[in-house]
C-alpha cells in the first residue's frame, strides 16, 4: 500500500530525512519510535504533503484498489482525498467555523472526489452521532469552533473523530497519545482499533509503550537521525521501554 | 481555465449597457446646477439647497487626512447628470426600456413586478435616475412611502424639506457638499408611526455611463415605533477610467423606531494592476432622535478602487442604540479607509462596533473609528472589536481608533486583533481534503461570521459568495 524508497527531505535547508525505506501493507499497524528530533513527525508530514518540507530524493508510492499513485506528485488535499489521513500532534484552531460544518465539508469533498453522491443531511448526522458515540463525545462538541478553546485531550479526540468519519486507507497518527489522560487514551485507542481492517493500515508515531498496549502493532521501527536503524515486532517496543534508545544508537557507531 | 481567463471573469457585473444616455454638458458650475434643477423640475427651495451646497464646496479643499492615496479628481471632466433616454415619462414598470430591464435582470435584481422576489421591494437607480420602484401598492396599504427622492420632492415636499440635510449638512465634508450641489436621485423611505414595514426594502445602484459621477442621496425616516429592514447593493461596469461615486445616506429614527441598513458593495475595483475602478466616497449617518430608537449598519465592502466611508450614529434619544458591523475586503491594489463614528449624546445610550478587515495582495485596509461620549451621555456604553486579517505579506492593515470620553459614568471597551492566515491552518484543512481556495474561504468566513450573521439571509449568501470570488485568485 505504502512504498517509500530511499526518501530524503529537508526543511529550510536542513536535511532531516536521510534515506528512508518503509513499506506498509493493507491491514498492518506500524509504530514509529525514536528519540526527540529524529525525524518522526517530519516523515508523517512529508507523506501527507506539508509544503514546508522539500523532498530532495527518493519516492513515495501509494497503492489502493490496484491503482498505484506517485504521492509526491499530489497536493496535500489530493493525498487526503486518495485516502491518507494525518492526525496532528498539534491540531490547528479555526475560529468562527463550527466543527460540524468543518466535518461535513471535508466529508463531502472526499465523497465527491471518490465519485460518491453527496450524503443526505439526516444520514450524515446519523453517521456523525455514531462516531461520537464510539468516541464517547458529547454532541455539543459539534457546535463549537474547530479546536478553538479545546483542551489537549479534546483536540486529540477531535482528530480521531475526523479520522473515523473520513475512513482513510492509511492513517498516520503523530503523537496522538501525548497529553492524554488514561481515559482519553483508552477512548482514542478504541477509535483507532475500530478503523482497523484488512483494507486499512495505521502508522503510529509515539514515544510510549502505553499506547502500544492498547493498539498492538505488527511492526515497530526506530528512527534515528533521519534513518530507520532497527525494525522488529511488538517485542522491540517492550525492549525499548526497558532499555531506552542508547544501546541501539551505540550499535550505530 | 487559465488564471488570466479566470481573472477576466472575476467581476461578472462588468458589462456595459448600450442605451442612449441623455448626457449633460461636462463640468460643474452654478449654471450646470440650475440646469440640473430645472431638468428635474425642482422647487425653488431645493435649488437654493443645491446652490448653498455648491458655494460651501467651493470654499473647501480636498481633505488629506485619509490613509489612502486619492489621485486628484478633475471635477470639470465629469458629467453630473446621466439619464437613460426614454421618449416619455415612465408611468409604470412595463414601459421601462427593455434593455435596461435586461441589465437589471443580468444583475439578478427583480425590477419587474411579475418577477417579484419574496418580500423585497426594490428601487433601482441606473446612473443618475431611479428607474422603477416595485411593490408600491403593497407598501401604500400600510402607509409606507418608498420612492425615488425626486418623486418624493414632488409628492411629499414637507417631509423631504423637514429632514433633508439635517443629518449630513453640506458643511460636513468636501464630498457631502458636492453631493448637496449635484445629487441626482436616490431613494426615499418613510415608515409611519407604529408600522413594521411588511417587506424588506432594497435599492440597487448601478453606474453605467462613462465619465459620470453618481451622486445619489438616500433619506430614510422611521417614525415612532416603526421598523424597516433596508438593503443596498451596488455594481458598475468595468472601465479603465476611474469613476466617482459620492453618495449621502441619512437615517432618522424617532421614539422606539428601528432601522436596519445593510450594504453589499461590489463596485468595480479596477483590474489586477490597479487600472480603473470606482472611487466610493460616501457619507452615511443616522440620527437616533427618539428614545429607545435603534440604528444598525451592516456593510460588506468588497469592491471599489478606493472606499472611503464611515457609516455613523448620533445617539441623541435616551436609551438609543447604534450598531456597526463591517467586513471590508481589499485585494490587488484596492484601498479602503472605513469605519464608524458613534456619538453618544443621550443618557444610557449604547453602541457596538464589530469590524473585520481582510487584506490580500498589495492592498491597504484601514479601520478608522471614533467613539465619543458627550458630557450629557450619563451611563453610556460602547463595545468595539476591530480584527484584521492579512493574506500574504505585501498588504497592509491599520487601525486608528479614537476614544473621546467626557462623562465619567461611561463604559467603553475596545478590543483589536491582527492575524495572518497561517501555512499550518491551510495545511491542516488541506490534509482533510479541502482545496487551497476552499481552505482560505473557510478561514475567512469563520473570521467574518459575527458580521455575516447580522445580514438578512439572501444577502449573507451573496456576501459569502462575493468574498469567495474575490479571494479566488488572491492566494497563491
Amino acid at each position: 500500500m505504502l512504498d517509500i524508497q530511499n526518501l530524503t527531505a529537508q526543511v529550510e535547508g536542513t536535511n532531516i530525512l536521510h534515506g528512508i525505506n518503509f513499506h506498509v501493507k493493507p491491514g498492518e499497524v506500524h509504530a514509529i519510535m525514536g528519540p526527540n528530533g529524529s525525524g518522526k513527525s517530519t516523515l508523517s508530514k512529508v507523506i501527507a504533503g506539508h509544503p514546508s518540507y522539500e523532498v530532495t530524493g527518493g519516492s513515495i508510492d501509494f497503492e489502493v484498489n490496484r491503482k498505484k499513485i506517485d504521492l509526491l506528485s499530489l497536493e496535500a488535499d489530493e493525498r487526503a482525498k486518495e485516502g491518507i489521513f494525518l492526525g496532528f500532534q498539534y491540531p490547528v484552531e479555526i475560529p468562527g467555523v463550527s466543527n460540524l460544518d468543518f466535518l461535513r465539508e471535508a466529508f463531502n469533498e472526499v465523497c465527491a472526489y471518490q465519485g460518491l453522491d453527496k450524503m443526505e443531511e439526516a444520514q450524515f448526522m446519523d453517521l456523525v452521532r455514531q462516531k461520537l458515540k464510539l468516541l464517547e463525545m458529547d454532541e455539543a462538541f459539534l457546535h463549537r469552533d474547530v479546536n478553538a478553546g479545546f483542551s489537549g485531550g479534546e483536540k486529540k479526540k477531535n482528530e480521531i473523530l475526523q479520522m473515523a468519519l473520513l475512513g482513510p486507507r492509511l492513517a498516520l497518527l503523530d503523537e496522538t497519545d501525548s497529553g492524554l489522560d488514561i481515559d482519553a487514551l483508552r477512548i482514542v485507542a478504541k477509535g483507532v482499533n475500530a478503523l482497523r481492517s484488512k483494507y486499512n493500515a495505521i502508522v503510529l508515531v509515539t514515544h510510549y509503550q502505553r499506547l502500544l498496549d492498547l493498539i498492538v502493532p505488527d511492526y515497530v521501527h526506530v528512527l534515528y537521525k533521519g534513518k530507520i536503524i532497527k525494525s522488529g515486532d511488538k517485542s522491540l517496543a517492550l525492549e525499548l521501554e526497558k532499555k531506552g534508545y542508547d544501546w541501539l544508537i551505540q550499535e550505530q557507531h | 481555465m487559465k488564471a488570466d481567463e479566470k481573472m477576466q471573469e472575476d467581476y461578472k457585473y462588468g458589462f456595459v449597457t448600450d442605451i442612449d444616455i441623455e448626457d449633460f454638458p461636462k463640468g460643474i458650475s452654478e449654471e450646470i446646477i440650475r440646469l440640473l434643477s430645472s431638468k428635474k423640475e425642482e422647487p425653488e427651495w431645493l435649488l437654493e439647497f443645491r446652490l448653498k451646497g455648491f458655494r460651501q464646496w467651493q470654499s473647501m479643499v480636498h481633505p488629506t487626512w485619509q490613509y489612502c492615496e486619492v489621485p486628484p479628481v478633475d471635477f470639470q471632466a465629469l458629467t453630473y447628470y446621466a439619464k437613460p433616454k426614454s421618449k416619455k415619462k415612465v408611468d409604470s414598470l412595463n414601459e421601462i426600456d427593455p434593455e435596461l430591464l435586461e441589465t437589471f435582470e443580468k444583475l439578478g435584481i427583480p425590477v419587474t413586478e411579475q418577477k417579484r422576489l419574496m418580500g423585497v421591494a426594490v428601487d433601482a437607480v441606473f446612473d443618475s435616475v431611479s428607474v422603477g420602484t416595485t411593490h408600491q401598492e403593497d407598501l401604500e396599504k400600510v402607509g409606507v412611502i418608498f420612492c425615488s427622492i425626486s418623486e418624493a420632492v414632488k409628492k411629499y415636499p414637507e417631509l423631504v424639506k423637514k429632514y433633508l440635510g439635517t443629518v449630513v449638512p453640506a458643511a460636513d465634508n468636501y464630498y457631502a457638499a458636492l453631493n448637496c450641489a449635484v445629487f441626482t436621485d436616490g431613494s426615499f423611505v418613510y415608515i409611519p408611526e407604529g408600522v413594521k414595514c411588511p417587506l424588506d426594502l432594497s435599492t440597487y445602484f448601478r453606474i453605467n455611463a462613462k465619465e459620470t459621477g453618481q451622486f445619489e442621496r438616500t433619506l430614510i425616516i422611521a417614525d415612532k415605533g416603526s421598523y424597516v429592514n433596508y438593503l443596498e447593493g451596488c455594481t458598475a461596469p468595468q472601465r479603465d477610467e476611474n469613476q466617482l461615486h459620492a453618495a449621502i445616506v441619512e437615517l432618522i429614527t424617532l421614539d422606539d423606531a428601528e432601522i436596519k441598513y445593510s450594504t453589499v458593495q461590489n463596485w468595480y475595483a479596477g483590474d489586477k494592476k490597479g487600472l480603473g475602478g470606482i472611487y466610493n466616497f460616501v457619507t452615511k449617518r443616522g440620527h437616533c432622535l427618539g428614545k429607545n430608537s435603534k440604528i444598525s449598519w451592516t456593510q460588506v465592502e468588497a469592491g471599489s478602487a478606493i472606499t472611503w466611508k464611515y457609516p455613523s450614529c448620533v445617539l441623541i434619544g435616551e436609551n438609543s442604540v447604534g450598531q456597526f458591523y463591517s467586513v471590508a475586503l481589499t485585494n490587488h491594489f484596492m484601498q479602503a479607509d472605513t469605519g464608524t463614528k458613534m456619538i453618544h449624546v443621550g443618557k444610557n445610550t449604547r453602541s457596538t462596533i464589530i469590524s473585520k478587515g481582510i487584506s490580500a495582495e498589495k492592498s491597504n485596509n484601514v479601520y478608522r473609528g471614533l467613539v465619543k461620549i458627550m458630557p450629557s451621555a450619563t451611563g453610556a456604553r460602547n463595545y468595539s472589536q476591530c480584527d484584521s486579517m492579512l493574506i500574504g505579506d505585501q498588504c497592509g492593515a491599520h487601525t486608528f481608533p479614537t476614544i473621546d470620553v467626557k462623562n465619567d459614568t461611561a463604559v467603553v471597551e475596545h478590543e483589536a486583533t491582527t492575524s495572518k492566515i497561517s501555512a499550518d491552518q491551510i495545511f491542516y484543512l488541506k490534509s482533510r481534503g479541502y482545496s487551497q481556495e476552499k481552505a482560505i474561504s473557510l478561514i475567512v468566513n469563520g473570521f467574518c461570521k459575527d458580521v455575516f450573521k447580522t445580514l438578512p439571509l439572501e444577502f449573507s449568501v451573496e456576501a459569502v459568495k462575493l468574498i469567495e470570488m474575490k479571494l479566488e485568485n488572491s492566494v497563491g
